[in-house]
């Protein structure tokens, strides 16, 4: 049972990180255009463009 | 300014979603260039973008020009984001993306746009929130419910309070957008769906937590934040399609952002259009549109002003003609004196009306929100009851409060909340697979109610461009008469020259606006234009334009056109009367050429010569009458009948404010519009048995609840099991319907490659 108190935190931990991820992600605008995003992964062209 | 012909097959959507847009646009935007941190930045609106072909096109293209350094096209909003250094040229960018086929309009950057973008993002992240938490305490509370019997007091207590120290923050971070809401509501005395939703979070929240310190077996913080993290889902559902809409409406202030060229004394400059003041000397080059009404003072032009009038043929403005905004210079440069201010003009007036049919629309009640009035005072009741019920049974307070908590969470609105926007997200996906562009989600539901359409005729019912009739006699005639042709842009002209394809220019052809071209040839005068020019006094038994060509002393051979019919009306016309709807044909066009195209249609309700107050004053009747309209349209003019109908479809074609006042926008042929009303049908259809199944599983959960047979692992399952069966029902319209759609996308692509030729 003591490994509990260790991995319950390490569990949570991990989701955080996840949690962190995602919210980066909506901060980086990266759901801002979803129509575009599904194209985007047909166009030959390479975009080396970062987002404006 | 380059000038790339509009008609080549390489321009517009290499996917053919949307037809080319046709636009000679020699506007200067110079003055909608920003500088922020040294940077130079352009935001612009495209129209006729639609998949990652235009994408890549657009952004190769541009990434070219000289000064830009970054490039991004936004597929979901339409629009192109530029940033460059200083040599960054605006009208550079422009004009490549104009010669490529689409329609580009400058976009003025205002915070509404940002603060609905920044909506979206806070929701998104309070839904990741929520759906962390709901993942972390499910874990323990799988492990809770699992251990029913070995788990000690301690161990279940420990998780409980875990539990509740992950759902504190969450609750309280992912849960505020509806407790905001909820206590506006109540400020205003009103109960709206987000008062029984938080009135069920902070409830079971505390309850759990008062279970918790007493060391009790159930707790609820796996059900407070799934309800927020199903609920969110919805609310962010409605945002995007309401964002949607949002951006087409930005459109109506993007046609006032053209700027005007005033001259002051003998300097000539760029302006935007609020700066124009009545009486100011105002500058229309050729291919310009005016924005703001005008006098002719000095030039004489050919004037389209189809995008006002609905007629298909320009109009010869000379000295002390009034020229509507709206209108297109085909011909020389004009000189004017502005009539009024920007916020004064036709176009402004236009707009006022448009608003008005905004504000109406807006207070359709949407069926959802129909159901949530139905539902909140029986949830509330039903609680109430409860509680009151086990109190006189002799329950505790604590025990019946358990017990009210426990109901209110599983008649959690999560299904109810779903049931609307999952539908309408589905059949939105689907219609923009077939070519339209839907705007918002109750545009859906008002376009299922539709028993009678109204359709405009130029633009609409037909392609909006006359095409030459081949006869025998004109037949050897075209090549000699192109060569004169070439030189004008008079869409007679211009018909004639796609009639007979590339070719030479006749050398010193001058044009005489008004009444036709002329140009010698080997010593002998050619002339082409009206029978008057040429000295023709024959008549054609034609009801359509026509054109008349003589060389020397020759006889006059006449040319004749017509504005072609779309290949599909036929077939739409057809499928339309099949549902039994009522059909009528409102055009501003003259008397014979309307009644002979509802002829060819077999409408047998039409009218001709209509204003745009004409047609306003048309939809406010029916609307008098009880009749539910859709109104199909493309031009100016149609623009606040469109905002007046009960639903408003425009081709893609169509002008940026008659697109913002519609509800949806398609592209790929007439076909479409039955299409549109039938996925309308079946989303609505959807929609109801969504709320159907919500209300049957209501009627199963509450008995279990209201005496007091639910649990925490019970409200869990039957809370996702509802979101799941309704969100799956609305799928089914995507897979059950595909092959339908499909279909319909490659006839709508087929039908706009042969558009040309039909």
């Amino acid at each position: 049972m003591e490994t509990i108190a260790f991995l319950i935190p390490v569990a949570l931990a991990l989701g955080a990180l996840g949690l962190l991820g995602f919210v980066w992600s909506v901060k980086s605008g990266q759901y801002d255009d979803p129509d575009g995003a599904a194209h985007r992964i047909l166009v030959d062209v390479d975009d080396d463009c970062p987002l404006p | 300014m380059t000038d790339v012909p509009a008609d080549m097959p390489e321009t517009g959507c290499p996917a053919g979603l949307a037809p080319p847009t046709r636009s000679a646009h020699s506007a200067d935007l110079s003055a909608f260039v920003r500088v922020k941190d040294g940077l130079h930045k352009l935001d612009l609106s495209i129209r006729g973008a639609k998949c990652g072909g235009c994408i890549a096109k657009i952004e190769t293209a541009v990434r070219a020009l000289e000064g830009v350094t970054a490039v991004r096209v936004n597929l979901s909003n339409g629009t192109l984001s530029v940033t460059g250094n200083a040599s960054l040229s605006a009208n550079g960018v422009a004009a490549t993306v104009a010669g490529l086929g689409y329609g580009v309009t400058a976009r003025s950057t205002d915070t509404a746009e940002s603060e609905h973008k920044k909506e979206e993002r806070k929701l998104l992240v309070a839904m990741g929130v929520a759906g962390f938490a709901t993942a972390n305490i499910m874990l323990l509370s799988v492990s809770v419910w699992g251990g029913q019997t070995e788990m000690g007091e301690q161990t279940r207590t420990t998780f409980h309070a875990l539990s509740g120290l992950i759902a504190l923050p969450v609750v309280l971070f992912s849960g505020q957008h509806f407790f905001a809401s909820a206590l506006g509501a109540l400020k205003h005395r009103s109960v709206n769906m987000d008062v029984p939703i938080s009135l069920a979070i902070l409830l079971a929240f505390g309850v759990s937590i008062w279970e918790t310190v007493h060391g009790g077996t159930h707790a609820y913080f796996d059900a407070c934040v799934m309800l927020l993290f199903f609920l969110l889902i919805g609310r962010f559902l409605d945002a995007r399609l309401r964002r949607r809409a949002f951006a087409a409406a930005h459109e109506l202030a993007a046609i006032r952002n053209r700027p005007v060229t005033r001259i002051t004394g003998d300097r000539v400059e760029a302006v935007r259009s609020d700066e124009i003041e009545p009486g100011d000397r105002i500058l229309v080059a050729q291919g310009e549109q005016v924005v703001i009404d005008i006098e002719v003072t000095g030039g004489g032009s050919e004037v389209d002003e189809s995008l006002v009038t609905g007629e298909s043929l320009p109009n010869y403005a000379a000295k002390g003609t009034k020229i509507y905004s709206g209108s297109v210079n085909l011909g020389d440069p004009l000189e004017g004196k502005a009539l009024s201010t920007a916020d004064d003009s036709l176009l402004a007036d236009i707009s006022a009306l448009l608003e008005s049919g905004e504000q109406r629309r807006s207070t359709y009640r949407r069926i959802a929100d129909r159901a949530v009035s139905l539902y909140v005072p029986f949830v509330h009741t039903t609680a109430f009851l409860a509680f009151a019920g086990w109190l006189l049974l002799g329950a505790g307070v604590r025990e019946a409060t358990m017990i009210a908590a426990s109901t209110l969470i599983i008649t959690c609105p999560c299904a109810l909340a779903l049931a609307a926007p999952v539908a309408q997200m589905v059949a939105a996906g689907n219609l923009f697979r077939a070519g339209t562009f839907l705007k918002s989600g109750d545009a859906l539901e008002r376009i299922s109610e539709i028993d009678y359409v109204v359709f405009d005729k130029t633009g609409t019912l037909t392609i909006g461009v006359p095409r030459w009739c081949p006869t025998k006699e004109a037949e050897g005639a075209l090549m000699s008469a192109a060569q004169l042709a070439r030189a004008s842009r008079h869409p007679l002209s211009r018909a004639l020259v796609s009639a007979a394809g590339p070719g030479i220019l006749a050398k010193n052809v001058t044009e005489e606006p008004g009444s036709g071209l002329r140009a010698s040839i080997a010593g002998v005068e050619h002339r082409l234009g009206s029978a008057s020019w040429v000295g023709s006094d024959a008549e054609t038994q034609h009801s359509g334009p026509a054109l008349w060509y003589r060389q020397g002393d020759g006889p006059a051979i006449p040319f004749i056109f017509e504005d072609a019919v779309h290949v599909d009306a036929h077939r739409a016309i057809g499928k339309l009367q099949a549902r039994g709807l009522g059909i009528e044909i409102l055009s501003g066009d003259k008397e014979d050429a309307v009644f002979s195209m509802a002829r060819r249609l077999g409408i047998e309700r039409w009218k001709s010569a209509a204003s745009p107050q004409d047609k306003a004053a048309r939809l406010e009747d029916l609307a008098a009458e009880g009749r539910k309209v859709l109104m199909v349209g493309d031009g100016l003019n149609d623009a606040a009948a469109l905002s007046l109908a009960h639903a408003a479809l425009a081709p893609g074609g169509a002008i940026d404010v008659s697109q913002a006042s519609a509800d949806a926008v398609y592209s790929g042929g007439l076909s479409t519009v039955p299409h549109t009303l039938h996925v309308a049908a079946a989303a609505k259809h959807i929609t109801l048995q969504n709320f159907g199944l919500a209300a049957a599983y209501n009627f199963i959960a509450v008995p279990i609840a209201v005496t007091g047979h639910v649990t925490p692992l019970i409200a869990a399952i039957a809370m996702s099991a509802s979101s799941l069966i309704v969100t799956l029902n609305a799928l089914r319209m995507q897979t059950g319907r595909a092959p339908k759609s499909n279909r319909n996308n490659e006839s709508a692509m087929v039908d706009h490659a042969t558009g040309a030729v039909a």
